[in-house]
């Protein structure tokens, strides 16, 4: 087979900068938000100035930051590639993923915080227990003793109805963004219901009862406010609101 | 100030394999998992494609073909009783997976879907199959999921953000513990254990370009190598065809699987050349060779020629979003390219080792040609060496050894605890481990940890990648004997007890220098070449003298000695190998 020519042409020649990157490096200066008990009781600021490719993610220019300028600078990260959900932070003021924004979008100057609502433990690094709790909270695990002797079916349909919050890797964005969550942090918090939906709405699961219990308790579901702050944050692009819209139904009809 | 804490099984690592572990024996024995990340940040997320298991839910197949497969991909250096477990328990573990919850893709009946993927075939290489179970091209984030899901119910006790930095045997060799340094605090905690399972991934990390997280840096391979474990075919390292262009960020072979296909510069699909009957199908060591070849005679794009392309193009819409929408995404927001409307640059990354730690199938560590078991110590997943991926693994396969033999592992720890004693331990258990690290945090004015990983990935990039020489390994050794001299001059900024990531950082570079110079070694001595390992002043694969696995051993003055093993053998005899 080949491709029609043209395409490839076409790709050679206009696309080239993209993909290479930058054959120029670009100024981007970092102002970060500092914590660290063992150099001061307060949050301070720092910036950094830094050259770098334009197309290079974030968390490569932290890593530059860290490696070359500071090592004190502390954050988490892993996979790089928005898939661990290691490096949420607040980036310009909105929550996501350092290593899914790339240099040339926040150029020339980027401010950058932790996630709010979470104790800072360190610079951008902040206690994910709560955060952990509320995820345990709900039950996070298929619920169904009956016995099956190879696998169980599931139509696509059934599949698809939950599709959205499979999608979810614990990252926090979303939690973090919500006001509720930041004015009561007893809130279990957009991410525990996006994981609780995936279970609720997965026609193989019997635990709904229990699950739709927790939730409608006064941590649960009925503090959201519908900002849409969550839906907003999430890296993953799932339709946070609208899962938990599902799930406020879910209760108030009494069936998934 | 350090914490001692007593319990039968601890496991180091929270991916597929050390989750799978820990289901197993949390419960029937005390259990606790320490990791470096949080569990749900481990690279088995990062898998995409899918597990095979020959269900036959689409068509017609058998563990058998799925065996024969398995070895034939690893280039006949799998150990063949270990596929023949790994093909045969497929079938039971994914149906486990599915009971618990994990969410695959149906089929119209409301089966688990299968699809394509490189190197699995009907009936001994006749014909692609349909093979990989899988959850869109999120698969491994779904196994990690899961498995983390099934642990929470089970109440498992993790550790999250300690780094294991030693391992403890007793005086007659028994396994007695591990030395952890807990991120949080700084301090470290002795685990006293009758075993312990290590499953913390590879080391992608030495290499620039690579799919790998940050994260795997070869922790528990270079413990044990420094521990007087051997590593075992440490110069087979897979290069996966279709990385994003210079991010190395994976594109799933499943893309492939669902009808993409690989262009040249001149838009043909080059494959068609170098593997007839499966063509881009073909496994990921034939794939990323052609991929080089193309590039070496000018077939290649952009400025430096250096990248083809991984065309989408034709597919569906609908089976990029609903099959492909990851990679779709990563397309998108990395390179600003929309894989429905133009193809997508790619070149060969760094993905995963085939070598390791050396276990039976009971993911026991063995030692030595004659396999002396190491009493209670265990590893599994991609930092042991079983072997079932020989010289080259087939995609997904990955994710079934780590439900496999997590799950063997976990079960035979359970049969250690409960017939053995705590072994004892000496008072100064974690010297060696604050002289490592008090030898980083004392020293100023030292060379950079940073500048030292730039020069080890780039040169294992240039030198020990997708073609390798005996004069470029050569060199690769040297330039490696250097890094190691300013390795132990290295000094950090910063010095502090909190979250101390800078001090952590340059313990891995540590991990990373001793697997590579375990590599480098072990390639240099294989003139030969096979599945993933191709040596060009060698190109021919060379069963009389190299149907062996290699084990390399580091020595007090730091040196690597290699010695040798048998494959174990079975019903499939060595034969050219076409695709």
């Amino acid at each position: 087979m080949v491709a029609d020519p043209v395409s490839v042409a076409e790709v050679l020649n206009t696309s080239e900068e993209r993909r290479v990157g930058g054959s120029h490096l670009m100024t981007l200066t970092l102002r970060i938000r500092r914590f660290n008990t063992e150099v001061s009781d307060d949050p301070w600021w720092d910036e950094f100035t830094i050259h770098v490719d334009p197309y290079e993610r974030l968390v490569e220019a932290l890593h530059h930051v860290k490696w070359h300028l500071d090592g004190t600078l502390t954050f988490r990260r892993s996979c790089a590639h928005g898939i661990c959900g290691s490096d949420a932070m607040v980036i310009n003021g909105r929550n996501a993923l350092a290593c899914k924004v790339l240099v040339r979008d926040v150029a020339p100057k980027v401010t950058i915080e932790p996630i709010r609502g979470l104790p800072v433990l360190k610079d951008l690094i902040v206690d994910m227990e709560p955060f952990f709790d509320g995820y345990r909270h709900v039950l996070p695990y298929l619920v169904n003793d009956e016995e099956v002797e190879r696998e169980r079916t599931q139509s696509p349909e059934e599949r698809h109805r939950f599709d959205d919050t499979t999608k979810c890797i614990l990252c926090a964005a979303c939690t973090t963004s919500c006001p509720i969550f930041w004015a009561d942090e007893t809130y279990i918090g957009p991410a525990a219901i996006v994981n609780a939906h995936r279970f609720i709405f997965d026609s193989r699961d019997r635990g709904s009862r229990a699950r739709l219990g927790i939730l409608s308790e006064k941590t649960g579901v009925f503090r959201c406010r519908t900002t849409f702050n969550c839906t907003e944050a999430c890296p993953r692009g799932i339709e946070v609101t609208k899962a938990i819209q599902e799930v406020k139904r879910a209760i108030l009809t009494g069936r998934a | 100030m350090t914490v001692t804490h007593t319990y039968d099984a601890v496991i180091v690592g929270a991916g597929g394999a050390g989750l799978r572990a820990a289901i197993e024996a949390s419960g029937r024995v005390k259990t606790a998992v320490i990791s470096k990340l949080y569990p749900t940040r481990s690279h088995t997320g990062a898998a995409q494609g899918g597990v095979c298991a020959a269900l036959g839910n689409v068509e017609e197949d058998y563990p058998e073909w799925h065996a024969f497969d398995t070895v034939k991909g690893g280039d006949y250096l799998v150990d063949q009783p270990a596929a023949e477990i790994l093909t045969h328990e497929a079938v039971e573990s994914i149906y486990e997976l599915e009971r618990w919850g994990l969410p695959f893709n149906r089929t119209p009946e409301g089966k688990i879907d299968q699809r394509r993927f490189g190197g699995h075939t009907a009936d001994h290489g006749a014909r692609p199959v349909k093979r990989a179970c899988y959850a869109a091209d999120r698969t491994g984030h779904m196994i990690l999921q899961t498995l983390y899901q099934q642990c929470v119910k089970r109440d498992v006790r993790f550790f999250n953000e300690f780094y294991c930095l030693d391992l403890l045997r007793s005086d007659d060799g028994r396994t007695a513990g591990v030395v952890a340094y807990e991120l949080a605090t700084g301090e470290l905690h002795v685990f006293r254990a009758k075993s312990v399972l290590f499953a913390t991934g590879g080391y992608g990390r030495m290499f620039r370009v690579t799919s790998n997280a940050h994260a795997l840096t070869g922790d528990a391979p270079a413990i044990a190598f420094r521990r007087g474990i051997p590593l075992e075919d440490m110069e087979f390292f897979q290069f996966h065809p279709t990385g994003l262009y210079r991010l190395g960020v994976l594109l799933s072979e499943g893309a492939r699987g669902e009808g993409a296909v690989i262009l040249n510069r001149d838009g043909e699909r080059f494959m068609e050349r170098y593997a007839p009957t499966i063509k881009d199908l073909a496994p990921r060591d034939v794939v990323s060779r052609s991929i080089y070849q193309e590039i070496k005679e000018g077939r290649g794009l952009g400025r430096k020629g250096d990248y083809v392309l991984l065309d989408l193009t034709h597919l569906d819409p609908r089976v990029l979003e609903e099959k492909l929408p990851d990679i779709t995404e990563f397309a998108r927001v990395y390179l600003q390219v929309e894989p429905k409307d133009e193809p997508v640059p790619i070149q060969p990354t760094a993905h995963y080792a085939m070598g390791g730690i050396p276990t039976d199938v009971h993911a026991r560590v063995v030692v030595g040609p004659d396999e002396e078991v190491v009493p209670g110590l265990y590893a599994a997943g991609e930092c042991a060496c079983v072997s079932v991926h020989g010289a080259n693994r087939l995609g997904t396969n990955s994710l079934l050894d780590i439900v496999v033999f997590g799950r063997r592992g976990g079960d035979d720890m359970v049969a250690h605890c409960l017939a053995t004693e705590l072994p004892a331990i000496d008072d100064d258990v974690t010297t060696p481990t604050r002289d490592l690290l008090d030898g980083i945090l004392t020293r100023r004015d030292g060379d950079n940890a940073a500048d030292i990983r730039a020069e080890l990935q780039d040169s294992m990039f240039d030198l020990a990648f997708v073609v390798r020489t005996d004069e470029g390994l050569g060199k690769m050794h040297e330039i490696l004997d250097g890094l190691r001299e300013r390795y132990e001059r290295i000094s950090i900024g910063d010095t502090g007890t909190v979250y101390n990531t800078d001090l952590m950082e340059a313990v891995e570079l540590g991990y990373l220098l001793d697997c590579a110079a375990a590599l480098v070694a072990a390639a240099q001595a294989r003139d030969e070449s096979r599945g993933a390992h191709y040596r060009e002043d060698h190109p021919l694969r060379d069963d009389a003298n190299w149907l062996k696995h290699s084990l390399a051993y580091r020595q007090d003055d730091g040196s690597i000695r290699l010695e040798t093993k048998p494959v174990k053998m079975g019903p499939y005899i060595p034969m050219e190998r076409k695709y």
